[in-house]
């Protein structure tokens, strides 16, 4: 075969899916409608989407699989000259494992919890023959080493449980790359780790890619990851092909409005605000624990929110950001320190504090449809706040639930519908209308956009910008996106181990000098630049040999 | 392996702990009744001298505390007291009584794991398709069935219809290995059939959630063939829910065993059990109880540990 | 909300509904009285007595019919105190936590840790034999259950954010339990209630049968198996009759059930909670 031909080819594929809605006829839905691609050996194409853009489906059905009752029912995928849906079972089992792999979005489901990690890491190679027992296990350790793993002559022994999310991403890159396959699907690979740890990982899979020749698909919904890594991108929507091109092409000259939205998610036009006057909420020195226990999830966290204004709260899995939300709205009252509402003491537990303290916190939660009773309609839900506090009823009450629908952009139809019935951006819509209601001061927004998609979050975004415009309502946004912060917060707190580590106006945390965590996060966080990745670990290479 | 032993010996320790406090509310169980148990035993026309007498068998003129105390006694020395009714030493009388019901369990237990397993694994190898679903259709209609009525149904027309095998279940001492095997025949079909269904229809669930984690997709995608697939993924995982399942019923078996012994007139612990609650002989109902919970809790305790010991991060910690 | 309801389901409420009618009106029903004789022992079907005699001679159909009221009723009134006294406390502990939700549940754990037969049986040993013991020994055995099942329904409920949410909104202990909690947990709850109701028919019946349970001469299905058995030996199938009716019966408010237990899944997309 010639060096250039081409490793994998798929034609006009089709796959489709019974579901069965309830109260309905099950019936057969399209997830895949006449997709084409073509990955020449050794390069990397990038799918990307937004969920239900039939993108992993894609990458299974390139081994012919279809999870959960997904059927192939059109097309051709051809892998090294074979076609893969026409191969009998015999012929797949001779072709899984051994010349296409896969990396699944969560190791740690992928691994079998009752094995050691080198008994799966080399199970493939060595059930397809490729290696014996002997010569599989130290290719493994030379992978591991590679990868960056630590101990790796000894990690294999170590139980799935046994290591962290991150080591065990790249411990299932390593399985992939054992069998010395022609194509690796990776699913989404960092899209669970933190961003910290995500930069590592992405890195060891490029290194990988690169020093062992082998061609990928990888499938992300985050443009900005799938951009250090991929020779090509290809944009899917709705099961169908949106844009195909080079990356360089994609993320600088997009030709279609849909590419152009997905690139330019971030840029929302905000400008900071200079903080003004008293604080509307002021944090002093809390520290707490959870039951009482020894150890302080927030230790000394002092934080000012000004009137109309945006504090983001920044940090990582663990960091205490919720944690923090906990403690402003009584649900974990403080061990030592106090927060203040408009210069004054607030009880610290939720029962001694009064209706009034009640309404000016209002929260968004980040699980928008189980932040909502699915018992009750969206006129009860938002109307609630309305009689609660104010004692607003019958028609005066449906009448305000109309405005408020008005103002988070949805119509007076939505009144008398359940949850379930609403899509996750609606249903956000409504959790902030409900915020509203209450006329707060202050509204908590606990990762809000963490579970939507890139542009729904950001109709999102901009719609709690122009709401705050509006009602001069503050935020304290949790998040643990960086990009979100930079486009929306006027002050921003970065906090680690339950300690705020920096702490100010978005300009001056944003501007160097860094203190090492701010500088590690920031450094991480994924830019839509070709060879990003590159000079992200190169400085921090300098830096950690500076030191 | 230090936490696994730890953990197994805390959950024996567990289990005796329960199977005291099980005790005191056994012999609770009959000190309930707000009036005089010797009065509630012989009935409203008894004389005062047969009822002086019974309070003075019983012990009831003594406190209750002391009473429980002594009883408990008996136990640890494996004397589990008079039988009010024949004057009989318990003890004595259920020894083969006790034998007669573990064979019948023994064999229903035999016949009908296996097979429950084995449809479990065709309900799942077959899901959604007409194995399945009649699987399924047929565990919805058989957990509804009294055990009475499938007893009756096998003496309606196997042993009365067809006379293939006795309608009641006699033993004797000098019966076969092979006779005894064919008596208990037909109660061990019904208890079989009382317990296959349910344990069918949780084996199936219990594989059906190993089938379908991420690691057995992580299997097949490796090219293993479906038998690799099962024996060296699924299974390992399957094991103690399985065993759960199993322990499970062979506990509904134990009461279950209750009720079919009486359909087959089955000299069995069951049996002696019903007979002497209707004579109000507590000090045998007392005994039976126990013996029936001790069982009961004893299936649990095995799953427990089972469990335990087949937990890859308990016996390997971080 | 109206999903359409499915044949088994139907045939499921229609035997239900048919059952329930015949308990209600059993003494316009039956051609005769419960405790009347009208013929010799155990006759055949005849166009006068359509299901045969009895052990004593008595209309096995009259007797049927008065059966369904006798078991029908005391699995009501069982299934009743049993999911009153389960959920309530159940709630409780759920909503309550600390030391209460303790010492019910380890309690309940000790209950349970016994078969519910096996207890029956020692309570019923000196217990005298009436309706009411039944009721109230039946009941709070079966509360044991219904306990578990509605404090896990809750707990599960309990920290689901919209219930955090009306908490912050200053709501009270009674919205929460009433408005938040117990509207979604009604559909697991009602689907059990089935299943209690089939276990307690179940469970009247073997008592009645064992000879421990509705005493003769009242007419209870249970109890008729245990009158007409000895006839089966001579291939007379009076006791096989009753003991279908106890499995008709079972069958029809599984069907139901199920139907309630699936609907329920389905409105929460199957992500069950």
């Amino acid at each position: 075969m010639p060096e250039d031909s081409s490793l994998l080819e798929i034609r006009d594929l089709r796959i489709e899916a019974t579901v069965y809605p309830p109260g309905e006829a099950p019936h057969d839905i399209t997830i895949v409608d006449g997709v084409s691609l073509k990955l020449k050996k050794g390069k990397v194409l990038g799918l990307i989407g937004e969920s239900g853009a039939g993108k992993s489906t894609i990458g299974l059905a390139s081994m012919a699989y279809g999870r959960g009752g997904v059927r192939i029912t059109g097309g051709e995928v051809v892998l090294n000259g074979r076609d893969v849906l026409k191969a009998g079972k015999q012929g797949l089992r001779s072709l899984r494992g051994k010349e296409v792999r896969y990396v699944a979005q969560s190791a740690a489901a992928a691994f079998n919890p009752a094995h050691r990690l080198m008994d799966q890491v080399v199970e493939a190679a060595v059930v397809h023959g490729v290696a014996n027992r002997a010569e599989a296990e130290r290719r493994a350790k030379n992978l591991f080493r590679k990868l960056s793993l630590p101990d790796p002559d000894n990690i294999g022994k170590r139980y799935p449980h046994q290591v962290s999310g991150g080591q065990l991403q790249r411990v299932m890159t390593v399985m992939a790359l054992c069998s010395e396959p022609d194509l690796i699907i990776f699913d989404e690979p960092t899209t669970a780790l933190d961003v910290t740890t995500q930069i590592d990982v992405l890195a060891a899979i490029k290194d990988a890619i690169r020093d062992t020749g082998v061609a990928a698909l990888y499938i992300t919904h985050d443009l900005a990851v799938v951009a250090q890594v991929s020779d090509e991108i290809m944009v899917l929507r709705h099961g169908k092909l949106v844009e195909w091109g080079r990356t360089q092409q994609i993320i600088k000259e997009p030709r279609k409005e849909y590419t152009n939205q997905l690139v330019s998610v971030h840029e929302i036009e905000h400008r900071e605000k200079e903080p003004s006057g008293q604080p509307v909420l002021s944090v002093k020195n809390v520290t707490a624990a959870y039951g009482g226990g020894p150890i302080d999830v927030l230790k000394d966290v002092s934080v000012d929110i000004h009137p109309g204004q945006t504090l983001a709260v920044v940090g990582e899995s663990g960091s205490g950001k919720s944690t923090l939300a906990r403690a402003i709205t009584g649900l974990l009252p403080p061990k030592q320190g106090s927060v203040e509402f408009a210069g004054r003491m607030l009880p610290g537990r939720l029962a001694e504090r009064t209706r009034d303290d009640l309404r000016e916190l209002q929260m968004i939660y980040q699980m928008a449809d189980v932040a909502m009773n699915p018992r009750q309609t969206v006129g009860t839900i938002i109307g609630r706040p309305l009689e609660f506090y104010f004692g607003i009823r019958g028609k005066e009450r449906d009448q305000r639930v109309d405005e408020l629908l008005e103002k988070i952009e949805m119509g007076h139809g939505f009144k008398d519908r359940y949850p379930a019935e609403l899509s996750g951006g609606q249903k956000q819509r409504v959790c902030i209308a409900r915020a509203l209601a209450a006329k707060p001061s202050l509204i908590i927004c606990d990762e809000v956009t963490s579970a939507l998609d890139p542009l729904v979050a950001n109709g999102i975004l901009r719609l709690l910008l122009e709401l705050q415009a509006e009602e001069d309502v503050a935020y304290l946004f949790i998040t643990h996106d960086l990009a979100t912060v930079k486009s929306i917060a006027d002050s921003i707190a970065v906090m680690y181990q339950g300690s705020v580590v920096r702490y100010g106006s978005k300009s001056k945390v944003l501007t160097p000098p860094f203190d090492d965590y701010t500088d590690l996060l920031l450094s991480s966080v994924p830019e839509m630049e070709i060879g990003w990745l590159e000079k992200a670990i190169s400085s921090r290479r300098m830096e950690s040999a500076g030191n | 392996m230090g936490m696994v032993t730890r953990l197994v010996a805390q959950r024996l320790a567990l289990g005796l702990l329960l199977l005291f406090a099980v005790s005191i509310l056994i012999f609770a169980g009959t000190q309930i009744l707000p009036g005089d148990v010797a009065q509630s035993i012989l009935g409203q026309s008894a004389t005062p001298e047969a009822l002086a007498n019974l309070r003075k068998e019983m012990g009831l003129n003594e406190p209750a505390l002391s009473r429980y105390l002594d009883w408990l006694g008996g136990l640890l020395t494996g004397d589990l007291g008079t039988s009010l009714s024949s004057g009989a030493s318990i003890s004595e009388q259920i020894a083969s009584r006790l034998a007669n019901t573990l064979f019948l369990a023994s064999v229903a237990a035999i016949v009908s794991v296996p097979l429950a397993i084995m449809l479990g694994l065709i309900a799942v190898r077959y899901r959604n398709r007409w194995p399945d679903k009649m699987i399924s259709g047929i565990t919805l209609a058989s957990i509804s069935l009294p055990e009475f009525f499938i007893g009756y149904l096998l003496i309606f027309f196997v042993a009365v219809k067809l006379a293939w095998f006795p309608s009641i279940a006699t033993v004797y001492e000098s019966m076969s290995f092979w006779e005894r095997l064919s008596t208990v025949a037909l109660p061990a079909a019904t208890l079989t059939l009382v317990v296959l269904a349910h344990m069918m229809r949780m084996t199936r669930a219990a594989i059906l959630n190993v089938m379908q984690s991420a690691y057995v997709e992580t299997a097949e995608l490796k090219g293993l063939t479906a038998f690799d697939v099962i024996r060296k993924h699924a299974f390992p995982n399957a094991i103690a829910p399985i065993v759960n399942v199993v322990m499970l019923n062979l506990a509904f078996l134990v009461v279950g065993v209750v009720v079919v012994e009486v359909i087959f007139v089955y000299p069995g612990m069951g049996q002696y059990l019903v007979d002497h609650v209707a004579k109000r002989d507590v000090p045998v109902v007392q005994a039976c109880g126990l013996i029936f919970a001790a069982f009961y809790i004893g299936l649990n305790l095995v799953a427990d540990i089972v469990a335990i010991l087949t937990n890859p991060r308990l016996r390997h910690p971080k | 909300m109206f999903a359409r309801i499915p044949p088994s389901a139907l045939l499921g409420l229609v035997l239900t509904a048919l059952f329930l009618i015949t308990a209600v009106f059993a003494p316009l029903l039956a051609p005769y009285g419960k405790t009347e004789i009208v013929g010799a022992v155990w006759e055949p079907m005849t166009s006068e007595h359509w299901l045969g005699t009895d052990n004593l001679g008595r209309d096995l159909l009259s007797r049927m019919i008065y059966g369904a009221r006798t078991t029908i009723f005391i699995a009501t009134m069982a299934t009743v105190l049993s999911f009153t006294l389960g959920s309530i406390l159940g709630f409780t502990a759920a909503v309550v936590g600390g030391w209460i939700d303790q010492l019910l549940s380890r309690f309940v754990d000790l209950l349970m840790s016994i078969p519910t037969l096996i207890f029956a049986l020692v309570v019923l040993s000196v217990l005298p034999s009436t309706v009411l013991t039944l009721v109230v020994v039946m009941g709070v055995l079966d509360a044991t259950r219904v306990y578990r099942l509605s404090r896990a329904v809750a707990v599960d409920i309990n920290v689901m954010d919209y219930v955090e949410a009306a908490r912050l909104r200053g709501e009270g202990q009674i919205w929460v339990i009433f408005r938040e909690i117990l509207p979604n947990a009604l559909s697991p709850l009602v689907a059990e209630l089935g299943l209690r109701f089939i276990f307690m028919v179940l469970f009247v019946s073997a008592l009645s049968f064992l000879g421990l349970g509705i005493q003769p001469p009242e007419a209870d299905w249970g109890g008729m198996v245990k009158e007409n058995k000895d006839g089966i030996v001579f291939g007379i199938p009076a006791a096989l009759i009753p003991a279908a009716a106890i499995a008709a019966l079972a069958i029809s408010v599984n069907l139901v059930a199920d139907w309630i237990l699936n609907r329920t899944t389905s409105l929460k997309g199957g992500r069950g909670a």
